[in-house]
């Protein structure tokens, strides 16, 4: 039993710290690390590249907040680059550019990649006992169809006339006229065919994960006693499989609009900049609001692909260190099935400025605000497996309860924006911009932070830092706060979103400092995040050696090695029971993991015995 | 007791010398490629359905539409139509052909499937040029935006598809498939079939009505 190796830099090795006679094989460089069939390597590809382009997606919100706060100045660092021209100050066309791009990155190339790309390759295998995915190379080709996706979407900032920009939703005309906007040029090409291409990889991924929940889980492992994680990632998997061909479809319409000159966004009796329809070589008779139905039938349910997953592992995490099974945990999955139901049906609570009859769009409105009741459930059980436990208050655990306050703010507001009366005021201000935030950034990016402080030893072994972990959630979680909260306020007063100098409004511009505050606050949340990146790439190397299980918790993939080889797991598995049995009475230990019965007659403790 | 973490402890936390063993199925009993071509199908539904749904819109929200009968050549598409869902019984009896394990059989089944699939595009990309000779492109109006895109991409649909059946039909001849391990041959046929099934909606919606 000599040969545990230590873990190596990346962490995985799939050549195999598990040797056996028929399987002994050493993979070269590329297949180990590029061009890996292994979930494991797959995951952590997503991973490291989708931590570069929140990176990218978190610059262009940098440049935005310097704009709002000191509009028409010259931008330090990143304006040279992007704002060559005008000696690195902004300019109206590139601030949409800006938001364009900010928008589209961090929802396509960061928060669902990391969420399903990541822990979905990752987890999935590991926690129903799985050696792979069901289609491990088509695994692979799914994380290498992203990349097409990558390059064009950052070809696009060098493409004429700027960068897309008309906005991540891309509505016609903007989007579908070349002389609307500069930003509507090749780079809105390239925008719509780099999605297709991310669209193709969500959809090879979604197959694989379906098939590998249905098909490949452990013995006694039933739908019932698999981890939250796994249902939040399960259904997303499903909503991604039925919502985004939608949007694939409508992707390829406008692109025919735009370079075969197709009609399907284009109405009749419209002059764009100068340019009538009917007079050129265009086709005319189509419907800019199609687009919109057609865009929110994913891109809403595309809001719980970026949350459910989030939500899985903020219950997994709570549980674990509550020491408390998860209260309520039927619910808990019926609520996520709920709110993927619902989502299908509530599209149109986007569009109700948009020049919608009154009656569909109070049916939109009730559904909307129906989905307050699976959320409500879900956050009052997590309320519940907090309730009267003894909470070991560790980074995951700061961060997964910080995931469930800030889904909170994020999800009232929500229920209540959705009310047609209060739309009609809010709509396109800055307090739908605190809202989304709200779920998207301090809700699931702060759960990925947390899953990526709990699943880190098993993805390499080591343990890291929890000072630094927590110096890194305080300041975290702080100036999101800074950032986000006062949007309400704005908002509420009417600032626009998406204006480049809304101060040149005479109603606007007290508003300045405030924005100031809030720019203040997101700069030193990007600089926060140096120290994650010590922490992260530091414990890769340096952090404490643990073994299989560091968080006594009782899901399958803390029974396999940490890292696990290739193969994941080194002994027979069968499941006994749900993956949340902690603190039950009579038992030797807190936890019982799955793969251990509980003792049905345990010891009887002794009563101390009063005198 | 769970508020220290344990350091790693060779005895219990190193890999072991062990294999388990996987060959359970937790699944309803068809093979993986089945269900996940199932998945694949269902994502291709509700491609289509953005589209058929979108020239529904399209046409229920215009003032006036064209009479179909007028612009395209419906006779024509109707044998088209007719030789294509022939195909698709060609290729039940190719799969038919394969559980008995007569690979002849399956080669000429699998082989008149390929050539009615062939000419189906063939007459498609024969109307296209027709149409095109007569100064019909997809920015002429609404109706041949729709009209182009949705028989394009079922053309090329059809397309993979044949692609498909093509290398499935050398497979056949290289001894690939035996009468039990004849999954290749049915995978095919799904995706045939469903794409069989879309023509009939796309020819019903946009020629005949």
């Amino acid at each position: 039993m000599s040969s545990h190796a230590p873990a190596t830099p990346l962490g995985i090795d799939p050549a195999g710290t598990v040797h056996s006679s028929h399987e002994h094989h050493e993979l070269g460089f590329w297949r180990r690390y590029i061009f890996s069939t292994d979930h494991k390597v797959i995951g952590l590809q997503f991973l490291f590249t989708g931590l570069v382009m929140l990176l990218f997606g978190g610059l262009m919100a940098m440049a935005i907040r310097w704009q709002l706060a000191y509009p028409w100045t010259e931008m330090p660092l990143v304006g040279k680059i992007l704002f060559p021209e005008t000696g690195g100050v902004a300019t109206p066309e590139g601030y949409t550019m800006l938001f364009t791009m900010h928008g589209t990155l961090m929802i396509f190339f960061v928060i669902i990649p990391l969420l399903t790309g990541t822990f979905g390759n990752f987890l999935i295998p590991l926690m129903l006992g799985a050696p792979d995915m069901a289609f491990p190379r088509l695994n692979m080709i799914g994380y290498w169809f992203w990349w097409p996706g990558i390059v064009l979407i950052l070809l696009s900032f060098g493409a004429e006339g700027g960068g897309p920009a008309a906005g991540w939703t891309s509505y016609p005309p903007l989007s579908t006229i070349e002389t609307a906007a500069p930003g509507s040029l090749q780079g809105q090409n390239l925008w719509l065919l780099s999605l297709t291409f991310v669209g193709v990889s969500s959809m090879m991924g979604a197959i694989n994960y379906v098939t590998t929940i249905v098909k490949m889980r452990a013995p006694g492992m039933t739908y019932f006693r698999m981890p939250l994680s796994i249902w939040g990632l399960f259904i997303s998997a499903l909503l991604q499989l039925f919502a985004l061909p939608v949007l694939t479809a409508a992707g390829f319409m406008q692109l025919f609009d735009r370079v075969l000159d197709t009609g399907f966004f284009t109405p009749t009796n419209t002059t764009i900049n100068g340019l009538t329809p009917e007079a050129g070589e265009l086709a005319a008779g189509g419907h800019p609001l199609l687009w919109q139905h057609l865009f929110w039938f994913y891109s809403h349910p595309a809001v719980y692909i970026m949350v459910l997953p989030a939500m899985g592992f903020a219950s997994d995490i709570l549980s674990v260190n509550a020491r408390k099974p998860i209260f309520g945990y039927k619910p808990m999955a019926y609520s996520m099935a709920g709110i993927a139901g619902l989502g299908f049906i509530v599209w149109g609570h986007h569009m109700f400025m948009s020049g919608m009859n009154p009656a569909v769009g109070l049916v939109f409105m009730t559904a909307t605000v129906l989905i307050a009741m699976p959320s409500a459930v879900k956050v009052f059980n997590w309320l519940g497996t907090l309730w009267g436990s003894s909470i070991r208050l560790n980074t995951s655990m700061l961060f997964a309860l910080a995931f469930v306050s800030m889904f909170i703010i994020g999800g009232l507001s929500g229920i209540w924006m959705a009310c047609t009366a209060v739309d009609i005021y809010i709509h396109d201000t800055y307090i739908i911009v605190a809202h989304f935030h709200y779920v998207v950034f301090a809700g699931s990016v702060l759960a990925i932070f947390g899953a990526l402080y709990h699943w880190f030893p098993k993805m390499f072994g080591r343990m890291m830092n929890e000072t630094l972990g927590k110096i890194h959630f305080v300041g975290t979680f702080i100036f999101t706060n800074g950032v986000f909260y006062m949007m309400h306020q704005l908002g509420i007063a009417g600032l626009m979103r998406r204006t480049a100098d809304p101060y040149a409004y005479e109603t606007f511009a007290h508003m300045q400092p405030m924005n100031q505050f809030i720019s203040i606050c997101a700069f030193c949340l990007l600089f926060w995040q140096v120290f994650f990146v010590i922490n992260f790439f530091g414990s890769m190397f340096l952090g404490k050696r643990v073994g299989r299980n560091p968080w006594k918790a009782c899901s399958l993939e803390w029974v396999a090695p940490s890292p696990p080889g290739h193969g994941n797991f080194d002994r027979e598995l069968a499941v006994h029971h749900g993956p949340y049995e902690y603190g039950v009475p009579g038992q030797r230990e807190d936890y019982c993991p799955q793969t251990v019965e509980i003792d049905a007659a345990p010891t009887p403790v002794e009563e101390p015995v009063l005198a | 007791m769970s508020q220290t973490i344990a350091a790693f402890d060779p005895a219990v936390d190193a890999p072991a010398h062990h294999h388990p063993v996987y060959d359970y199925d937790s699944g309803p009993p068809v093979a993986r490629g089945k269900f996940a071509i199932w998945l694949f199908l269902a994502t291709e539904i509700m491609f289509f359905s953005g589209l058929i749904g979108a020239y529904v819109v399209l046409r229920t929200g215009a003032g006036s539409w064209p009479n179909p009968e007028e612009r395209l050549a419906v006779p024509i598409t109707a044998l088209n139509t007719f030789i294509l869902i022939t195909s698709s019984w060609l290729m039940v009896r190719a799969l038919l052909a394969s559980k008995t394990g007569d690979r002849t059989a399956v080669l000429k089944w699998l082989g008149a499937t390929i050539i009615g699939g062939a000419v189906f595009v063939g007459i498609q990309v024969y109307e296209y040029f027709e149409l095109i000779h007569h100064g019909n492109f997809p920015n002429g109006d609404i109706f041949w935006s729709t009209f182009y895109t949705m028989t394009g991409f079922h053309g090329t649909h059809v397309i993979v598809g044949l692609i498909w059946l093509i290398a499935v039909w050398f497979a056949t001849w290289r001894g690939h498939y035996t009468k039990e391990n004849n999954l290749g041959i049915e995978l095919a046929g799904l995706y045939w079939h469903f794409v069989d099934l879309v023509w009939v909606l796309l020819f019903t919606v946009v020629y005949l009505f």
